[in-house]
């Protein structure tokens, strides 16, 4: 049995496709019109309020934010500092939490009970608070190989902050790989180590991929708390940019850089999530 | 010379008693094939044998040594034990040549191009030389129920326990996994083999096992066993296979 490599359709199928053709035509025209009318409506309720004078003056003015930019720039610089130390901390920080909660030895007992307490009490408090804690309470208690520097006081606040976090979505990971992989590991003489670093470990974090990117994201943002601490990063930059001149459009320029920097991640959340989706339907 | 043996294997989960005390005895190079329906402790007895599971009670013997004893390094006695299960012991994050070369590198210290070689040479033999660099997911079950063979027979363990590695593939796959461990069989190498197949056991096997509630009811040549069975259940157990 060979398929024809030409063959003429019959009428039959050129009318579906016609059809289909009309139907896609009709779904672009609807979703076109009524995305455009939305648009419209926001734009003209906006424009039309009786303050949009004022609000366009404060928040949306060009030469604020040109003579802004180039500050609010090198702030950026910093966030994405600080940004990658912290995040390539928390992976490490997250990932030993997860595994010593997940291993079964008795005797790592007080580990696992100061994995949990951790868990839960970073979880548990606002971001906020721990960046004021660590950057002003550590420092305060003097002890020597603390680090004086904002940056780093920074880094450690929002590492505990996030390590919490992290760790539960790695260990929702290990935990989700099928018992049969252990068994598969084992039964081949690998050590439980072996197996849970070779084998285990690997497809859990693949699996959690997506809202580990999406963590990402959003620390992404949260880097902006640390300028209470007086790190000259975006947000602290364009808060003295706009206190210069009593004009909020610095802290809206800073607002868009920040949404610039998180788009990405946020792409390639949903391609990691389409890709997993597809693999788990054998489709790759 | 007998190179694995159980004696008074007892395992329970929770309620249920799973090996009520299973005495066995298997000769180096012998193929044995382990019958019973299922719930009869055939798949729990395979996992004792290869110390994936602790006993309740009896004594394991490999090449004269209690394997059962906890003082025993289970990791070094598994090395010389290979398993295949039912589905699904492939690696899904590693390639075909890396599921295979993954342990025989980290555990018998084999170099990366030793491990390839073999693994190449075994993958041809077994028709699936153009699979080395595939994903287990791109493959059929019954590919990858030969990948699981090699994989297991990579690190030339001296027994090799399979457990039902046909009833999870498609009714004409079965026979390639099947002409695969017959391959193995042939070359002497000694195989525990958990199944459903009847004339598999009957053209392959040395001896077949009717496992029946936890323990041996009845053993012997497969000819025996599977043509004139002393007992009535196992006679009955056999006819629900004959007539379907």
């Amino acid at each position: 049995m060979s398929v024809p490599a030409v063959w003429t359709a019959s009428d039959t199928q050129l009318e579906r496709l016609a059809r289909r053709r009309r139907k896609a035509r009709r779904r672009t025209l609807v979703s076109g019109v009524s995305t455009a009318v939305v648009i419209a409506v926001l734009v003209t309720v906006v424009l039309t309020s009786p303050g949009w004078d004022r609000v366009q003056e404060t928040y949306f003015d060009w030469g604020q934010a040109q003579a802004s930019l180039p500050a609010i720039l090198r702030g950026f610089g910093v966030t994405v500092q600080v940004f990658l130390v912290a995040e390539a901390l928390i992976l490490v920080v997250a990932l030993v939490v997860a595994i010593v909660r997940v291993l079964p030895f008795p005797g790592l007992a007080p580990l696992k009970l100061l994995a949990v307490v951790y868990t839960d009490v970073s979880r548990g408090t606002p971001t906020l608070l721990v960046v004021y804690l660590v950057g002003f309470g550590l420092p305060a208690l003097e002890l020597q190989g603390i680090p004086g520097d904002p940056f780093w006081l920074a880094v450690i606040a929002l590492t505990f902050s996030y390590g919490g976090y992290v760790s539960e979505v790695f260990r929702a990971g290990i935990t989700s790989v099928h018992p049969s992989q252990w068994a598969g590991g084992r039964s081949l003489g690998l050590s439980y180590g072996q197996t849970l670093r070779l084998i285990v470990v690997p497809q859990g974090i693949r699996r959690v991929l997506p809202p580990l990117v999406n963590d990402f994201a959003s620390l992404q943002k949260d880097t902006a708390l640390i300028a209470v601490l007086g790190v000259a990063e975006a947000f602290q930059r364009a808060q003295v940019e706009q206190l210069r001149e009593f004009n909020y459009t610095p802290l809206v320029v800073a607002a868009i850089g920040y949404i610039v920097l998180t788009v990405p991640f946020a792409r390639l959340t949903d391609h990691l999530a389409l890709r997993l989706a597809r693999r788990d339907q054998g489709l790759t | 010379m007998t190179l694995l043996a159980a004696e008074g294997v007892r395992k329970h989960f929770g309620e249920h008693q799973v090996l009520t005390g299973v005495d066995l005895s298997i000769e180096a190079g012998q193929v044995v094939c382990l019958i019973g329906a299922s719930g009869s402790g055939k798949s729990t007895l395979l996992r004792c044998l290869n110390l994936l599971e602790t006993l309740d009670d009896g004594t394991l013997w490999f090449d004269g040594r209690d394997i059962s004893d906890p003082r025993v390094d289970a990791d070094e006695v598994r090395r010389d034990i290979g398993m295949v299960f039912q589905a699904y012991n492939l690696f899904p994050h590693l390639s075909v040549l890396d599921n295979i070369t993954l342990a025989p590198r980290r555990l018998r210290g084999l170099s990366r191009t030793a491990a390839h070689e073999y693994a190449y040479e075994q993958l041809t033999r077994f028709g699936l030389a153009d699979k080395a660099r595939a994903h287990p997911d791109s493959l059929s079950g019954g590919q990858q129920q030969r990948v699981a063979l090699v994989q297991a027979m990579a690190m030339s363990p001296r027994v090799l326990l399979l457990d039902e590695v046909t009833s999870a593939l498609d009714p004409e796959l079965v026979g390639e996994v099947l002409d695969a461990v017959r391959m193995l069989a042939d070359e002497g190498l000694t195989v525990v083999m958990a199944t459903h197949e009847m004339t598999f056991a009957r053209d392959v096997a040395d001896r077949v096992v009717y496992l029946h509630e936890g323990s041996v009811l009845e053993e012997g040549p497969a000819a025996s066993v599977l043509g004139n069975p002393s007992h009535e259940r196992t006679r009955s157990f056999l006819s629900r296979f004959l007539r379907g």
